[in-house]
This record gives C-alpha cells, sequence and structure tokens, in this order.
C-alpha cells in the first residue's frame, strides 16, 4: 500500500524535473559570463508548447502521434519504480532494475518509430545515430546496476539504494565509485547533454536527439522536453542516490540531502558541458565503451 | 593494507583501459608514468614493515626509472621525431578495449588457476600483473606507431615486475636491479633505434619497415 513515504519520490520528480534543466542552463550562463534564463523558464516553455495546437504533417500516422505520449508514460511508469536514494518508491520487486531499463528502452522506441514515421532523412539519420548509441549505452546501465546487485546482494532497486550506506562504501570503494562514473557518463549520454550531443544546437549533421523530434510541435514537443526533464531527474537520482550515502531513516533529511545531491549534479552537468567540446561522432562510442568497461572492471573488483 | 592494494590494483586496471582507449602518443606517455609510479609503490606494499630498505631501494628505483625517466625520454623522442602523433593501431580502440575486457577475464580466471600454487602472493596483484603482460602484448601487436611498441614493452615489463615482486620471496636485491637495468638498456636502444629510423625514413611506422629489405 503507498504511503506517505513513499509518494515523495515521483511527486518531487513530477514537479522538480524541468528546474533541473534550468540549474544546467544557469551554470552554462553564468561560466560564460551571462546572466541565463529564470530558473522558471523549462516549466513556462512546457506551458506555453501544451497551449498551443500541434500540426501534424500529411505522410505521419498514428505511430507519429504515439510517440511522445508512449515516451512521457513509460516515463511516469519508471519514476513509480525508481527510488530517490534513501526514500524508497511506491513500487518494488525482483528485478524491476531490468524494468526500468526496458521502460526506459521502451520509450526511446517510441520516439524513434515517431521519427522514421515522418519519412524525413534528417529525422532517419538522428534515430540511427540514437540507437547505435543506445545499444552501447543500455549494457552500460545494466552493466552499472549489477555492480550495485552485487554489492548490497538485492536485487531490486529499493533494496539496493537502502544498501548503499556508507560502511558500504568504505568496503568497495573502487567498485562504487567506478559504477558512478559510469552512471555519469550515463547521465550525460542519455540526456544528450555535451560530450556527446548539444541540446540547443539544430544543426542537422551534428544533433542526435533533437533532430528526431524537429516535426513534433505544440503539446507533443511539450511532452518530450517534459520527458526529458524526467529522464534527466530519474538517472541523476539514480547517480546522486550512489554517491549520497546518507540513510538517515528521517524522511526529511535524507530528502533534503538528495534535493542538494540534484542541484550539486545539475552545477556539475553544466560546468562539463562549459568545460568540454563536444566529441566527434566517431569518438561517441569509445566514449560509451569507455564508460561501460568501468563497470565491468567493477564488477570483476568485486568478483574477486 | 588490503584496500590499498585493491586501490592499485583498479587503478592499474583503468591506467591499462586508457592506454588501450587513447588515441594520443602524449597521453600514452603520461599514462605510462603513472603506472610506473602506482605499480613502483607495490614493492613498499607488499613488503610492508619486513624488508625496509631493499623494498624502498626497488621502489625509488623504480618510480625513478618507469615513472620519470622512460616517460622525459619518450616524451624527448616523440618532440624529435616529427610525424604522427596518434597512436594508428591497426586494431579499432573501441575493439582493443573490449580486448582489455576479454584479457581482465582471462588473467583472472588464470590467476584463479595459478593460485593455489602462489598461495603467498596477494590475488590482486596477481591478477594485474598477468592483465598487464597481455595488455603490453597487444599495444605491441596491434600499434602502428614505434612508440607505441616501447610503450606496450614497459607495461610488460610493469607486469613481470609486479609478478616478480609479488611470487619469488628472497630474489637477491642485484638480480631485481640488474632486471631494472636491462629494462633502461633496453628502452635505451629502442629509442637510439626509433630516432636512426625517423631519420632515415622520415617514419616511425611499423608496416613500413618492410622498406628496410634490401
Amino acid at each position: 500500500m503507498p504511503d506517505f513515504a513513499s509518494v515523495i519520490s515521483p511527486v518531487c520528480a513530477l514537479v522538480l524535473a524541468p528546474l533541473l534543466l534550468a540549474l544546467i542552463n544557469r551554470t552554462k550562463a553564468f561560466v560564460a559570463g551571462r546572466r541565463g534564463p529564470p530558473l522558471l523558464q523549462p516549466y513556462f516553455d512546457i506551458a506555453k508548447y501544451l497551449q498551443r495546437g500541434a500540426v501534424y504533417g500529411d505522410a505521419t500516422s498514428w505511430v507519429f502521434r504515439l510517440g511522445p505520449v508512449v515516451n512521457l508514460a513509460v516515463l511516469f511508469a519508471a519514476l513509480l519504480i525508481v527510488p530517490w536514494g534513501a526514500i524508497r518508491s511506491p513500487l518494488s520487486f525482483s528485478g524491476d532494475l531490468i524494468v526500468v531499463a526496458g521502460l526506459l528502452a521502451l520509450g526511446r522506441f517510441a520516439i524513434v518509430l515517431a521519427a522514421l514515421d515522418t519519412g524525413s532523412s534528417f529525422e532517419g539519420m538522428g534515430a540511427s545515430r540514437e540507437v547505435h548509441f543506445a545499444a552501447l549505452a543500455e549494457p552500460a546501465l545494466l552493466l552499472a546496476l549489477a555492480v550495485l546487485a552485487r554489492v548490497t546482494g538485492a536485487l531490486s532497486l529499493t533494496p539496493i539504494y537502502q544498501g548503499i550506506t556508507a560502511s558500504a562504501w568504505v568496503a568497495a570503494l573502487p567498485t562504487l565509485a567506478l559504477a558512478a562514473m559510469t552512471l555519469l557518463v550515463l547521465a550525460l549520454v542519455e540526456n544528450s547533454r555535451i560530450p556527446v550531443d548539444d541540446p540547443t544546437t539544430h544543426l542537422e549533421l551534428t544533433m542526435i536527439h533533437e533532430v528526431m523530434v524537429l516535426d513534433h510541435s505544440g503539446p507533443d514537443l511539450g511532452y518530450i522536453h517534459y520527458a526529458a526533464a524526467l529522464k534527466l531527474w530519474i538517472l541523476g537520482g539514480l547517480l546522486v542516490g550512489l554517491v549520497m550515502p546518507l540513510r538517515s531513516g528521517a524522511l526529511w533529511l535524507d530528502g533534503s540531502a538528495m534535493l542538494l545531491g540534484m542541484a550539486i549534479l545539475a552545477v556539475v552537468i553544466g560546468m562539463i558541458e562549459s568545460a568540454m567540446a563536444r566529441y566527434r561522432l566517431v569518438h561517441v562510442p569509445q566514449f560509451i565503451v569507455g564508460a561501460a568497461t568501468l563497470s565491468v572492471v567493477g564488477f570483476i573488483l568485486i568478483l574477486v | 593494507m588490503f584496500a590499498l592494494l585493491e586501490t592499485v590494483h583498479a587503478l592499474g586496471l583503468l591506467s591499462c583501459f586508457a592506454l588501450l582507449g587513447t588515441s594520443r602518443i602524449g597521453a600514452c606517455i603520461r599514462w605510462l608514468s603513472f603506472q610506473g609510479i602506482l605499480f613502483g609503490l607495490v614493492p613498499l606494499i607488499v613488503h610492508q614493515g619486513g624488508l625496509g630498505w631493499r623494498a624502498a631501494l626497488l621502489a625509488g628505483g623504480n618510480i625513478a626509472l618507469k615513472g620519470i625517466g622512460f616517460p622525459l625520454l619518450l616524451l624527448r623522442l616523440r618532440a624529435r621525431a616529427e610525424t604522427n602523433r596518434e597512436v594508428e593501431p591497426f586494431v579499432s580502440f573501441v575493439m582493443s578495449i573490449l580486448f582489455g575486457i576479454f584479457a581482465l577475464g582471462l588473467s583472472v580466471w588464470l590467476t584463479s588457476e595459478l593460485k593455489p600454487a602462489l598461495h603467498q602472493a596477494p590475488f590482486v596483484m596477481l591478477d594485474s600483473s598477468i592483465f598487464l603482460i597481455l595488455v603490453g602484448l597487444f599495444l605491441i601487436i596491434s600499434r602502428r606507431n614505434a612508440l607505441m611498441q616501447v610503450i606496450g614493452y614497459l607495461v610488460l615489463e610493469n607486469g613481470i615486475f609486479v609478478f616478480g615482486v609479488i611470487t619469488v620471496v628472497g630474489t637477491p636485491l642485484l638480480v631485481e636491479l640488474g632486471v631494472l637495468l636491462d629494462a633502461f638498456v633496453g628502452v635505451f636502444v629502442m629509442g637510439i633505434a626509433i630516432y636512426h629510423i625517423n631519420r632515415e625514413f622520415g617514419s616511425i611506422e611499423v608496416d613500413r619497415l618492410s622498406a628496410l629489405k634490401g
């Protein structure tokens, strides 16, 4: 029976996720010496998109309309399963980490199908890149979660994250650090952040995720932007929950630690985006495989 | 002590993967220097307390040579041989990293097979030493640039050094320092050879060395 404590993490995600994007943008603006958009700008954007009408091309079918809805729906479903650090999720069952990976993959599948449905060659190119990198990123996510499952001896995300305490960090420091590095890279890759993809660019030759959603408009685009914020929140929550091993049991303490952690993560991502250039497309697979390797090394370290 | 060895093990594995996945020779040399310093510390950790000045001499000699001396020599050589500064692999970087994962699995398996015979050696270091040897050999055969073959040789040497330190308990100091001297002379000769090859042919790519045949 979902009680008050377990509802906190989905509600926080639904309300605060766009704020994460705003914080990243503010950090980038600060580093560049600008003031940056207001912190509520992503909310304004999404509200604006939701008020508009949608335009559908003649060449598109129901697959195109379904894409953003399915994507948003699976992220809602994933939010119910993913714990937020010490705060447990409403749903928890054995093997739910694989369900989360599957849900994220399903959302991507829906968006890719919608992109292919337009028949535009640009969107097809973006879809092809997205799937190429996802094929490398998904094993990396599963490996990182497998490392955490192995360290804590649990097979469900909530018990796993309950088990990552300060003493678990002391016992398996190198392994957990490697898994955290993999999750950081994944947070960048899956959310099309800078070393892999630039979320602000609209140059077809270089983008991955943005090129797939070129034809969406109105509420559909709003759904996609909101879903992107939720995805960043979910993957960021997995990372912050790992590196912030505070498991006090007091709800307000754990919650505020996680909030602080998420804010720090947003600033770190903003700094990475300001300090790094985008990789050439041919180097991206190398980057993702390298991240997966970190988890493999971590897994082998815990085995021996 | 165990956590310290485990950290050296993890950093050592990462440095090997970095060597397998880096495309710039300068970066590879810096990783090699890091690795030399890292594994130079192993005698101090393993022989903790037991043999003071001997372990210190061995560690100091190793760090000075492999952590500082060889990398400086290689950096100078790279600056002199004004050729391509890329590694130019025969095998792509992604495949190299996948080989690294395979080699890691192999070395863990070999270590668990060897363990009954070498029960006094710490498992993680035995594992690193076999992994270093495999990666060193792979770097030698898979890279086109002759400097990378020196780097591969030194990674291999690191592996043999670690294996020697942890398995052979009573090696005379003279032998261990002699091995170090051998490595020094080896790298020195390779450096001179590469310098001359570069001056004569304007390139240090090994697949062009067949032009040496008369």
